[in-house]
C-alpha cells in the first residue's frame, strides 16, 4: 500500500514538474514573440534608412557617369589620332610596302612558324568544343550543335566513278559537283554518369536527292570503376585508325580502298555496345571489345543480305542471301581491339593497334568472317609550334580478310561454297609544311584470291592508287582540298580523277584526338 | 592475428603518410604555382610545353594515362584547353577529375574575364565565348589562382593544409614585395603604347596602365600583311611608340623588320614560365617581363 502511494507521490510530482516547465516554456516563447516584433519594427526602419542612403549614393554616382561620359566624349572627338583618318598611300609607302613584302616572305620561308603568337587573343581559340551557335552560348546550353558540310567539285576520266573507283559512300563519286556528307553533330552530358553523342548525315545522292541516315547515337559512361568505359549504341566501330573517324577528320577526300572492301561503302559501324579498359601500364594501353548486332550493310562483311540483283533477290558475293536471323550470341558481331602509345621523344609520339572483326555472314546457313588489322600512327610537332604547325605524321593500315562464302539460299543453283580473301594496306604521310598548309601522299593497294564470281564484284580484284592531296584551312572553321588520284585497277586499267573538297563548320568544334 | 592486424597497419601506414598527391596542371604558369603551394607534398606534370600554343595541344594518349593516375588537374578553364582536353578526360575515367569535385580546379573561376564578347560572330576571327582566358599576365590573377589551389590541395589532403597553407604565405608575401617593385618599376611609363604581335596581353597591360592596342597580325589569326605592317610603321613613328614584343623562337623576323623601320626595340615576351632562362617559377617569369619591359622603354628613351 505504502509502495502504492509512494508511486502515486511520485508521478503527481512528475505531472506537476512537466506543468512548471511547460508553463515557463511558453512564457518563455511569449517573451519571444514580443521580442521579434520589436525587432521587426526596428529592422524596418533601418532597411527604410538604407534604401534611402542607397538611393542617394545611386543618384550622386549616376550624376558623377553623365559627367565624366560627356568629359569623355569630348576628349575622344578632340583627340582622334592622326593615322586613323583616311590612309592615303604615298609614294614612300608604297615603297616601304614593297620592301616589307620581300621581308616577309623571306621571314615566312626561313621560319616555318611565323604566323602568330604561342598565348593567342580571343580571337583565336582554334579547336573549340563549346564554342556554339549564337542560340547555345558555352556553359548555358545543355548540349554542343554543329553542323559540317563538305562539299566535292572534280573530273574523273572514268564516266561514271562510282562504279569502280570511288566506293566510299561519302567520296565523291560523280563528275561535276556533289555533296556527300553534311552532318549535324550533337554532343552533351546527359547526367552525371553520361554523355551523350549523335550525328546525323544528310547528303546527296547521285541524282540529287537528299538521304539521310542516323550515323552515330550513344551514350558513353563516364565513371565506371575499375578503369573502364561503357559506349552503348549506334557507332563506328573502334577498328584500326580511320574506321572511327568522320568524313571530315579525314586527310583526304575519299575512303582507303581496303577500308571499302572490308567494311563496305559505310565503315563499320552498327547498334551494340563496348566495353573498354584502360590497362594499368606506365604507357597508354586500351582493350576494348565491342559487341556488335553485325547486320545491314553497315557491317558489310557480315550479315549483310546484299544488293537486289534484278530479279528479286538479294545477292552479296555472287549468292543469294539468306537474310539470318539470330540464334544465339554466337550470331553477333565480335570486334576486340588493342592500342598502345608511346612517347618516342618529347616531340613525337607513336600509336599501335591491332583490331578484329569476327561475325557470321549471310552467304551461307553457318558462314563466318573474320577481319584482322593492325595500325600504326606517328606523329613529329616542335616544341614551339605556332597554332599546331609545323608537324609531320605518318599512318599506315593494313587489313585482311576471310569472307568464308557459303553455298547461298538458291538450292537450285547451289554455288560451290568457297573462302575469299581479301589484304591491302594504305599508308599516308602529312605534312604541315606552315601555318595552316598541309601537303600529303597516300598510297593505297589491295588485292585477294579469286573468287567465282569476281567479274561482278567492284569490291574485288588487284588495285593501287597514288593521291598527293594539298589543303589549306582559310580559318579552323573551312577548309579547301586538292587531291588527285592515279588508280590503277586489274579490272579498268589506269584511270585520272581530280577533286577539290570544301568543307565548312558552323557552331561547336568537337575537340580533336589525338 | 595481432600481428596480421600489425603487418597490414604497416604495410599501409608509410604510404598513407608519404603518399604525394599526383598533380597535373595544363600549363606551366599553373603548374609552376601548384608546385610552389605543393612543395615535396605533390608530385606535378604539366602537359603543355611553354613555347606550346596553349589552344592546340595534341591530345596524346600518354596524357590519359597521367590523367588516369591524377589526384587533381589544374586547367585554365574558358575554352583555354577546350580543343585537346575533353577527349583526354574522357579517356582518363577519373572520378577524382569530374568537374565540381575537389581535384578539378579551374582557375578561370572567381577572376573577371575581359573581352567577353556580347555577340559569337566568328566573321570578327575565332572568339571565346568565355572572354579572354589568357588572365594569368595580370600578377594579381596569379595570386588568386594560388589560394584557389591551397584550397584544392586542402580538401584532398587535410592532414598537410598546414603546410600547403604556410606555402601560400610564403608565396603571398614574396609576391607582394615583388608586385610593390613591379608598379614602382612601370610607373614611369604609364599610358604608353607598346605594339605586339598578338592581341595575348590585355590583363598584363591592364594591370601595369600601359597601351596594347596595336598588333602586327591585321586580324587575330591572320599573317601580317605588308600593307597592314606599313600602317603599323606610320603609327609608331607619328605615335613615337618605341616597343614591340613577340613570343620567343616565333615571328621575332617580322618584328625585327617593322623595328628597324621604326626605330624600335624588339623584347621577348614568353607567354609561359619555363620558356626561356630565369623564367621558371610564375613570380620569376612576371619578374623577367615587367623588368625587360622597363628596360625596353628605358633603352628608347
Amino acid at each position: 500500500m505504502r509502495k502504492f502511494e509512494a508511486v502515486n507521490l511520485e508521478k503527481f510530482m512528475k505531472i506537476l514538474k512537466i506543468i512548471g516547465w511547460s508553463s515557463a516554456l511558453c512564457l518563455s516563447a511569449m517573451t519571444l514573440q514580443a521580442q521579434e516584433t520589436n525587432e521587426v519594427g526596428q529592422f524596418k526602419k533601418q532597411l527604410q534608412q538604407m534604401q534611402e542612403n542607397f538611393d542617394k549614393v545611386t543618384r550622386a554616382q549616376q550624376q558623377q557617369i553623365e559627367a565624366l561620359t560627356k568629359k569623355l566624349d569630348e576628349l575622344t572627338r578632340t583627340q582622334l589620332p592622326p593615322i586613323a583618318v583616311a590612309p592615303v598611300k604615298t609614294e614612300e609607302q608604297k615603297k616601304l610596302e614593297a620592301e616589307l613584302a620581300t621581308e616577309l616572305a623571306k621571314d615566312s620561308t626561313t621560319n616555318a612558324a611565323s604566323k602568330s603568337a604561342t598565348q593567342s587573343s580571343p580571337l583565336s581559340a582554334p579547336w573549340s568544343a563549346s564554342q556554339p551557335l549564337t542560340i547555345a552560348r558555352a556553359g548555358s546550353a545543355y548540349m554542343n550543335i554543329s553542323f559540317d558540310a563538305l562539299m566535292d567539285a572534280g573530273w574523273s576520266t572514268e564516266s561514271d566513278p562510282s562504279a569502280q573507283l570511288q566506293l566510299g559512300d561519302h567520296d565523291p563519286q560523280k563528275r561535276g559537283f556533289s555533296l556527300r556528307n553534311a552532318e549535324i553533330a550533337l554532343d552533351g552530358a546527359v547526367d552525371p554518369y553520361f554523355k551523350g553523342f549523335a550525328n546525323i548525315v544528310l547528303k546527296l545522292d547521285n541524282n540529287n536527292e537528299t538521304d539521310i541516315e542516323l550515323e552515330e547515337t550513344y551514350l558513353q559512361s563516364t565513371s565506371l570503376p575499375a578503369n573502364l568505359q561503357l559506349k552503348a549504341g549506334q557507332f563506328f566501330s573502334a577498328f584500326g585508325r580511320n574506321n572511327p573517324q568522320h568524313p571530315h577528320q579525314w586527310a583526304f577526300v575519299d575512303a582507303p580502298i581496303i577500308s571499302t572492301r572490308a567494311f563496305g561503302p559505310d565503315g563499320l559501324r552498327n547498334i551494340g555496345t563496348q566495353l573498354s579498359w584502360l590497362a594499368p601500364t606506365p604507357f597508354f594501353t586500351e582493350l576494348s571489345l565491342g559487341i556488335f548486332d553485325g547486320q545491314g550493310g553497315t557491317a558489310h562483311s557480315f550479315r549483310n543480305v546484299g544488293e537486289d540483283d534484278g530479279t528479286g533477290v538479294n545477292r552479296f558475293a555472287g549468292r543469294a542471301t539468306i537474310d539470318r536471323n539470330l540464334r544465339g550470341p554466337q550470331d553477333l558481331l565480335f570486334t576486340p581491339r588493342l592500342a598502345s602509345s608511346f612517347e618516342v621523344t618529347d616531340t613525337q609520339t607513336l600509336v599501335g593497334g591491332l583490331s578484329g572483326a569476327f561475325g557470321p555472314n549471310d552467304t551461307g546457313l553457318h558462314s563466318r568472317t573474320e577481319i584482322y588489322g593492325a595500325d600504326v600512327y606517328w606523329k613529329w610537332k616542335p616544341a614551339n609550334a605556332t597554332e599546331g604547325f609545323p608537324f609531320v605524321s605518318w599512318q599506315t593500315e593494313g587489313i585482311y580478310r576471310r569472307f568464308g562464302a557459303g553455298s547461298g539460299a538458291d538450292l537450285m543453283e547451289p554455288v560451290q561454297s568457297e573462302n575469299l580473301r581479301d589484304w591491302g594496306a594504305f599508308s599516308q604521310v602529312l605534312w604541315g609544311f606552315k601555318p595552316r598548309w598541309v601537303t600529303g601522299i597516300r598510297g593505297d593497294y589491295a588485292s585477294g584470291n579469286s573468287g567465282q564470281f569476281d567479274s561482278s564484284d567492284a569490291f574485288r580484284g588487284e588495285r593501287y592508287r597514288i593521291s598527293p592531296v594539298l589543303t589549306f584551312f582559310p580559318s579552323e572553321f573551312s577548309k579547301v582540298s586538292l587531291q588527285y588520284n592515279h588508280d590503277h585497277g586489274e579490272k579498268f586499267g589506269t584511270e585520272h580523277s581530280v577533286w577539290i573538297q570544301l568543307e565548312f563548320l558552323l557552331g561547336a568544334h568537337g575537340a580533336h584526338k589525338f | 592475428m595481432k600481428l596480421f592486424k600489425l603487418i597490414i597497419l604497416f604495410a599501409f601506414v608509410p604510404f598513407a603518410g608519404f603518399a604525394k598527391l599526383n598533380v597535373v596542371a595544363t600549363t606551366t604558369d599553373f603548374g609552376s604555382i601548384a608546385q610552389e603551394i605543393g612543395g615535396e607534398k605533390i608530385d606535378l606534370t604539366t602537359l603543355s610545353k611553354p613555347t606550346e600554343d596553349p589552344h592546340f595541344v595534341d591530345a596524346k594518349p600518354s596524357f590519359i594515362v597521367k590523367l588516369n593516375h591524377a589526384d587533381a588537374l589544374i586547367e585554365g578553364g574558358a575554352e583555354l584547353e577546350v580543343g585537346w582536353l575533353p577527349p583526354l578526360i574522357e579517356g582518363s575515367r577519373n572520378a577524382k577529375l569530374e568537374s565540381g569535385k575537389p581535384g578539378r580546379v579551374s582557375c578561370a573561376e572567381g577572376i573577371a574575364l575581359l573581352e567577353v564578347p556580347t555577340t559569337l560572330d566568328r566573321s570578327k576571327g575565332d572568339i571565346h565565348a568565355a572572354g579572354n582566358p589568357h588572365f594569368m599576365t595580370d600578377p594579381l590573377n596569379g595570386k588568386i589562382v594560388a589560394a584557389h589551389i591551397a584550397k584544392s590541395f586542402c580538401q584532398l589532403d587535410p592532414k598537410s593544409c598546414d603546410y600547403f597553407n604556410a606555402n601560400l604565405k610564403k608565396f603571398n608575401d614574396r609576391f607582394d614585395a615583388k608586385m610593390a617593385e613591379w608598379q614602382k618599376l612601370l610607373a614611369p611609363d604609364q599610358g604608353k603604347d607598346v605594339v605586339s604581335y598578338h592581341n595575348s596581353w590585355p590583363y598584363f597591360a591592364k594591370r601595369f596602365d600601359l597601351k596594347m592596342d596595336i598588333f602586327l597580325e591585321p586580324k587575330p589569326g591572320i599573317p601580317p600583311s605588308p600593307s597592314h605592317l606599313a600602317e603599323v610603321i606610320t603609327k609608331m613613328k607619328s605615335g613615337q611608340i618605341k616597343v614591340i614584343i613577340v613570343q620567343p623562337y616565333q615571328n621575332r623576323k617580322t618584328a625585327e623588320a617593322v623595328a628597324s623601320h621604326a626605330e624600335a626595340v624588339v623584347l621577348d615576351f614568353p607567354s609561359f614560365p619555363g620558356s626561356m632562362k630565369d623564367t621558371k617559377g610564375y613570380i620569376d617569369w612576371m619578374d623577367f617581363l615587367v623588368k625587360s619591359l622597363a628596360k625596353g622603354f628605358q633603352a628608347r628613351k
